[in-house]
């Protein structure tokens, strides 16, 4: 198999870059592994290891700093065939960092070398996230405060099942960037380098030297026996399911109970379910034909705080989805009662408040009814549907047996025994 | 008669799937999570993939990956992930690539109020990354916008390979209201144009064109792509006569085609003085405000609710104003649009009223606000 290198655009690297022998070696491990240029796709970043992609015939994504890992899983998702490398530089690793904890947790199938070179290059030799602290370079004393990102033990740590640690010296990095690619699941190579441009000069390094400091770190040199598991995509299609998504219909059966708009308004605390009862009441209406909006009001603190439905229930298309003057205000709690005090005073003059006992509320010109629901052993989650099912005795907005077919219709299993129960219950309810 | 009863966000990812969505995106944040939850129920059993990225910035990044690898793509966020999203969009400017963005707008400035609505993101999405180039924006009014809009939304981004914004709010994204499937438009699905014979370029420009052929980055050619100022090869380019030909065919491209996809409903009333020009979940209280004030007062007011935002329809907006004393322009903002509108309507008068609490704008503000005059 020929080289897949493109003789049109030859390397431009600075010079004695070590990013020239990683190009070379990674031509050979696609040579290797009987690659051609439309199998491949090189993901690269910003820096000069974005120069990458450029002195290939493979496709090519040369995207945001540190991003590359993103595109990359994009791609391999659409394209499973495809064979993925990334290039990342030591500067798309630091900013790019939760991406490559991501993609050592997710383990798709992606082959990522971090072409390790301890300094920004491109930009004028600042430190990065690997410079060593005793290095001079762009950033004065900088990088002397901070301590240097060991990639591999990271990497590993964050679920990586191949890790390899290497130089452009070392003689077999074609051989282990070929083991990398052909490994099914997140292969990540650290590849160390000398900067001729930025580094060198003022950090006097020998090939022997870093040769000696990797001699002294822990090795890695491929596959992490304790992360080894299937890869991502291979096991995504498996876990999806085959049941086709469908929002249900609401089939009009009941004869409308109302000619008029009504504006309901449910108040209470979070837990008291009311945005659950206000979306059954909707479904009641919906199924006598009704036109419904109901908007949501909540605390962001999930089991505390106010929690407010309010919905419009119309024969004719609704427009404005506030509700400015309720017809029907349920009162159960006076968290609830607090985010809204204002509507009680615009309440129409036949409009009907049912409040839990004990629950305050502001002066109405509608009639409040009394529910003692503690008396009756009605607890505070079922509450918002003992409401409903006082009000649907009147039949305004809803009837009864509106209120029961929502439930059927929304509800399964022991929820939808315990609703019916709750409803029978309600039935009876002494209102004061 | 059969209605469903969906909040925005659910007809969003309805649209999505009839509009051959089959890769989605993103990072859960209020009000736009539950549209990630309604495509994580759709899209997998229909092979297609769903990612919850780690950051806003990754959800983007997956999606601009699957969209040059051939797949219609779409993400959602609210303001603040939007800034995330900011330099991958201009990514998305340059690289031609499609994508559907959703931003569901929530009360700013900043982290703001979560569960609020607002419409404070208006100039934020046209301005809102590197370069400047313009950007599709479309504002859907309620749930069965929510659905048709999706599809323009694709249509448009897959058509002219360019990002476009769905400018949706809390208030129309996790509002739930009735809908009849039967009555809503399904527009035709439109595909991005392939490449199909001869020589291929992955940003090269066939003659009387101005939207290169597309291949997939997998496919039997090798496609290139890249965020760097490129000529039609993909490689960089360093010619100023040929940079500046690039970015003028990414701003022509855009807007030479925008009368295919203004949407727009004017109500003019024969008489009326005022015009009430609006958009998004406001447009509500504003039919409400227009019909009170005809039934009421006897007034005849005019109405035009904009859908597409960006590029501002500015022929609409002048054949909107013919005749009219004074332009009323009404934002869950501070002042945004207005400016646009002010530009092109200028000298006439056009007065502002917004207001910016996370509450709607009601209908009788906006009639207090035409009565004033």
């Amino acid at each position: 198999v020929p080289s897949i290198l493109n003789p049109d655009r030859p390397p431009v690297f600075c010079p004695g870059c070590s990013h020239e022998q990683t190009l070379h070696a990674l031509d050979q491990a696609f040579q290797k592994l009987d690659l051609t240029a439309s199998q491949v796709v090189m993901v690269s970043d910003i820096g000069c290891s974005g120069l990458f992609d450029t002195f290939f015939t493979t496709h090519a994504f040369h995207g945001l700093h540190g991003r590359a890992l993103t595109y990359a899983a994009g791609i391999k998702l659409a394209q499973p065939h495809l064979t993925v490398v990334v290039t990342m530089g030591d500067g798309g690793l630091g900013i790019g960092g939760a991406h490559l904890l991501a993609a050592c947790r997710r383990n798709l199938d992606l082959t990522l070398l971090v072409l390790n070179n301890f300094n920004f290059g491109m930009t004028g030799g600042q430190f990065s996230c690997t410079t060593p602290a005793q290095a001079s370079v762009a950033s004065r004393f900088l990088n002397a405060l901070e301590r240097p990102m060991e990639v591999c033990t990271v990497a590993a740590a964050a679920g990586a099942p191949f890790v390899a640690r290497s130089s452009v010296y070392e003689r077999d990095l074609a051989d282990l960037l070929a083991r990398a690619i052909s490994f099914e699941g997140f292969a990540l190579v650290d590849i160390w380098g000398l900067c001729t441009g930025r580094y060198l000069g003022k950090n006097p390094g020998a090939p022997q030297e870093i040769q000696n400091v990797l001699a002294g770190l822990p090795p890695y040199r491929g596959p992490i026996a304790q992360n080894l598991r299937r890869e991502y995509a291979s096991q995504y299609r498996e876990r999806t399911g085959d049941a086709p998504w469908a929002v249900p219909e609401i089939p009009a059966r009941f004869r409308p109970p109302i000619s008029e708009r009504r504006e309901v308004v449910l108040l209470g605390t979070a837990g008291d379910r009311v945005i659950s009862a206000g979306t059954l009441l909707a479904h009641a209406a919906v199924s006598a034909g009704m036109h419904v909006t109901q908007k949501n009001d909540y605390a962001i603190t999930v089991m505390r705080g106010h929690s407010v439905t309010e919905l419009i229930i119309s024969p004719e298309p609704i427009t404005y989805t506030g509700v400015e003057r309720p017809d029907l205000v349920v009162a159960l709690s006076e968290e609830g009662v607090r985010r809204r005090r204002e509507l009680f005073a615009h309440m129409k003059p036949r409009g009907r408040v049912i409040r839990a006992k004990g629950v305050a509320i502001p002066p109405t010109p509608g009639t409040t009814l009394e529910v003692d629901f503690q008396r009756w052993g009605i607890k505070r989650r079922e509450r918002a549907l003992a409401a409903l099912a006082v009000v649907a005795r009147e039949g305004d907005p809803l009837t009864g047996g509106m209120l029961e077919r929502a439930a059927r219709g929304t509800l399964r299993g022991k929820s939808l025994d315990s609703a019916l129960a709750l409803l029978r219950r309600a039935e009876i309810l002494p209102v004061g | 008669m059969s209605l469903v009863f969906v909040e925005g966000n659910e007809a969003m990812a309805m649209g999505a799937i009839y509009a051959g969505c089959r890769f989605f995106a993103s990072y859960p944040i209020t009000p736009a999570s539950s549209l990630l939850a309604a495509m994580l129920e759709a899209l997998p059993p229909l092979g297609g993939t769903v990612l919850q990225g780690e950051d806003e910035i990754a959800s983007i990044g997956y999606c601009l990956g699957a969209s040059m690898a051939g797949l219609k793509a779409m993400t959602a966020t609210s303001g603040p992930g939007v800034s995330l999203y900011s330099e991958n969009i201009s990514f998305a400017v340059a690289g031609e690539i499609p994508i559907v963005i959703v931003n569901v707008m929530r009360q700013g400035p900043s982290t703001g109020s979560a569960t609020q609505g607002a419409d404070g993101d208006v100039q934020f999405m046209r301005w809102g990354c590197s370069g400047g180039l313009p950007v599709v924006v479309l504002a859907p009014v309620d749930v069965r916008d929510c659905f048709s809009l999706t599809v323009h939304a694709f249509n448009v981004a897959e058509s002219l390979r360019c990002p476009v914004f769905l400018a949706s709010n809390k208030e129309i994204a996790m509002t739930r209201e009735t809908l009849d499937m039967a009555t809503v438009e399904k527009p035709p699905v439109a595909e991005r144009a392939y490449h199909t014979s001869g020589p291929f370029e992955p940003f090269g420009i066939r003659p009387g064109e101005d939207v290169p052929a597309f291949l997939p980055i997998g496919g039997a050619i090798p496609v290139r792509q890249t965020s760097s100022t490129h000529g039609p090869d993909g490689y960089i380019i360093t010619n100023p006569a040929e940079i500046e030909a690039g970015v003028e065919r990414l701003k022509r491209k855009v807007e030479a085609r925008l009368s295919s996809f203004t949407f727009f409903d004017l109500h003019s009333m024969p008489g009326a003085r005022t015009l009430v020009l609006t958009y998004g979940v406001t447009a509500r209280a504003a039919r409400a405000a227009v019909a009170t004030l005809r039934r009421e007062h006897g007034l005849p007011v005019s109405l035009l609710i904009l859908k597409t935002l960006w590029p501002v329809p500015e022929q609409v907006l002048r054949d909107a104003a013919q005749g009219i004393e004074r332009i009323l322009v009404v934002e869950m903002n501070l002042g945004q649009y207005v400016y646009e509108v002010r530009r092109v309507l200028c000298p006439q008068q056009v007065d502002f009223y917004g207001t910016m609490c996370g509450q709607l704008i009601s209908p009788a503000e906006i009639a207090r606000e035409v009565l004033r005059a």
